[in-house]
């Protein structure tokens, strides 16, 4: 007689769940509030007209030979500012990360490292951390104050918080990976640089070329960010359609920035994997 | 005497014949030509955008950056206008809290469809749920908002929603991939008596993978942050409507406590969620 009991009707935690969905609830109150959150405001009257009329140009995408060749040129120009921007970052990444490598300190394979260069470390890790720390849009922001409309402050914004974002994750693989073969280098009396070639780097550089190449897909997504400020390719065109209501020329970008990112995500996959 | 082992032993011990490393010049050298590839795309990127570095390294340049820099000092800290940059931070924290909790909901909702249930389910939504999540993903939240704002208007409501929007696309697919790698041992036991397919899932599915959303769902509110913190500069509200405003105006004692606002927001929400995933994983 061991029948199987039956399943019990009524969830034995019901209790608990109610109380923790609630107290969700009393926390998403506030933000509700402050967000101004009015679905029904979507489907007013005043905001359903101009949104259907907009909707309703999307069809057919405008696909004049004229247009055409203009989007080309501006998503060529989004890669292209991806990736000297890109170029720039790691002229700023590389030497930081060789400045911030505690693993090429030569002071610090006796017990503690000596102050100065402790210090030197600490001060290149703070830089990194207030290059990163302020978004891409911001510096765009700036430089198109100094420099102009133009591809140079996108150019310029991406290299200088990318240069801070692979900075610091470069150091970060560096000094998570075996480090003995790179320390045996520097207690014999290789230099740094040596010891960096010949040691960390062999180690390391399928992750850090696989970092490099999804760091460069995620310039190209902030390419088009940029324009919206100025910074010239798809964005900025994207930005004068949207204001003129051109539907048809707004959808055939869309449709030409997700094939240009699902076009980077496969080459990146592509490259990491053929690099493992 | 067993001469095969001898044999064995005497190969063993001879050394391995030596071999010539391939040529550099190989066409089959795949890393020479990706080299070359790369050094091709990074000089025409360079050639192609006709940089102004003239104008940009010049003696000018560099006084009027300095000056631009100067502007910067001192940081307008009159009480009146600290208030009100204290109002839209808290704005800008809600407008990512919320993006991201709706996105956690959509995500989780777009999730069931795009992933294989069980060994040998047909999924049939499974490739268009992907492709629309991946479309939703591809474009950026900023983009989303200056879409949304032809019918959602001027202010935070449309950077939720563009938040939301972009966050379901990036969620969906992790938490899809997170349902997919589960242990299929708890759902298949719960299936074998019978159970409904509802069930299952908030029984054996969701138990197993919660950890793993929930940790998911805090990266993406770090990242959140900072996309909201820039949605402003196209009407989207929050602090960036108040770092376009002013510096429109040249007004940069102003911007300069808008900036150093969404530095210290960034800094916060990047400590909250860490404190929570050490709680988490505790």
């Amino acid at each position: 007689m061991n029948r199987a009991l039956p399943p019990p009707r009524r969830d034995p935690a019901w209790l608990g769940r109610l109380f923790w969905i609630g107290a969700a609830l009393v926390l998403l109150w506030p933000m509700l509030v402050t967000t101004e959150f009015r679905p029904w405001t979507l489907f007013s009257a005043e905001s359903r007209g101009p949104t259907l009329r907009f909707l309703g140009t999307f069809l057919p995408p405008a696909v004049e030979p004229d247009f055409l060749w203009l989007v080309a040129r501006e998503t060529w120009r989004n890669v292209a500012i991806a990736t000297a921007g890109i170029t720039l970052a790691l002229v700023i990444a590389v030497p930081a990360t060789l400045a911030s490598t505690r693993v090429l300190s030569i002071s610090a394979l006796s017990g503690r490292m000596a102050p100065l260069p402790a210090a030197l470390r600490q001060a290149v890790r703070w830089a990194l951390v207030l290059l990163r720390s302020v978004p891409e849009l911001v510096w765009a922001l700036v430089f198109v104050r100094v420099v102009g409309l133009g591809p140079t402050a996108g150019v310029l914004a991406i290299a200088l918080t990318y240069g801070g974002m692979l900075g610091k994750v470069y150091g970060d693989i560096l000094e998570s990976g075996e480090t003995p073969a790179t320390q045996a280098l520097l207690a014999n009396g290789s230099g740094r640089l040596q010891a960096f070639a010949y040691g960390l780097l062999p180690q390391n550089a399928a992750e850090l070329t696989s970092y490099t190449v999804y760091r460069w897909e995620c310039a190209i997504r902030s390419s088009v960010v940029l324009g919206f400020v100025g910074a010239g390719g798809l964005g900025q065109q994207l930005d004068s359609s949207t204001k003129m209501f051109a539907g048809g020329e707004v959808a055939t970008m869309l449709l030409v920035f997700v094939a240009l990112v699902a076009l980077a995500d496969r080459a990146s996959t592509w490259l990491r994997r053929a690099l493992a | 005497m067993k001469p095969a082992r001898v044999d064995n032993v005497a190969n063993a011990a001879a050394n391995r014949p030596y071999r010539l490393p391939p040529p550099l010049f190989d066409a089959r050298c795949k890393a020479c030509w990706f080299g070359l590839g790369l050094v091709v795309l990074v000089v025409a990127s360079f050639w192609s955008l006709d940089l102004q570095w003239a104008a940009f390294l010049s003696r000018d340049a560099a006084h009027s950056m300095a000056r631009f820099v100067g502007e910067f000092f001192p940081p307008d800290v009159s009480p009146a206008f600290v208030r009100k940059v204290a109002v839209a931070s808290v704005e800008t924290l809600a407008m990512s809290a919320l993006g991201t909790v709706l996105a956690a909901a959509g995500g989780l909702v777009l999730a069931l469809p795009a992933s294989r249930a069980r060994e040998g389910d047909r999924a049939l939504a499974r490739a268009p749920t992907r492709l629309l999540l991946n479309a939703l993903r591809a474009v950026p939240e900023l983009v989303w908002a200056a879409l949304l704002l032809i019918s959602a208007g001027l202010g935070p409501f449309a950077g939720t929603l563009a938040l939301a929007l972009h966050t379901t696309g990036v969620l969906g697919r992790l938490f899809a991939e997170a349902m997919e790698n589960a242990s299929r041992g708890p759902a298949d036991a719960l299936r074998a008596q019978g159970i409904g397919r509802v069930r299952v899932f908030l029984y054996a599915t969701l138990p197993q993978v919660l950890p793993q959303l929930v940790s998911y769902t805090l990266y993406r509110w770090e990242n959140n942050i900072r996309a909201a913190a820039i949605l402003g500069v196209v009407g989207a509200g929050g602090l960036g409507q108040l770092l376009s405003f002013h510096m429109g105006l040249f007004q940069m004692g102003k911007t300069a406590t808008v900036l150093v606002a969404m530095l210290l927001l960034v800094a916060l929400v990047d400590a909250l969620s860490y404190a929570a995933r050490r709680v988490l994983a505790r």
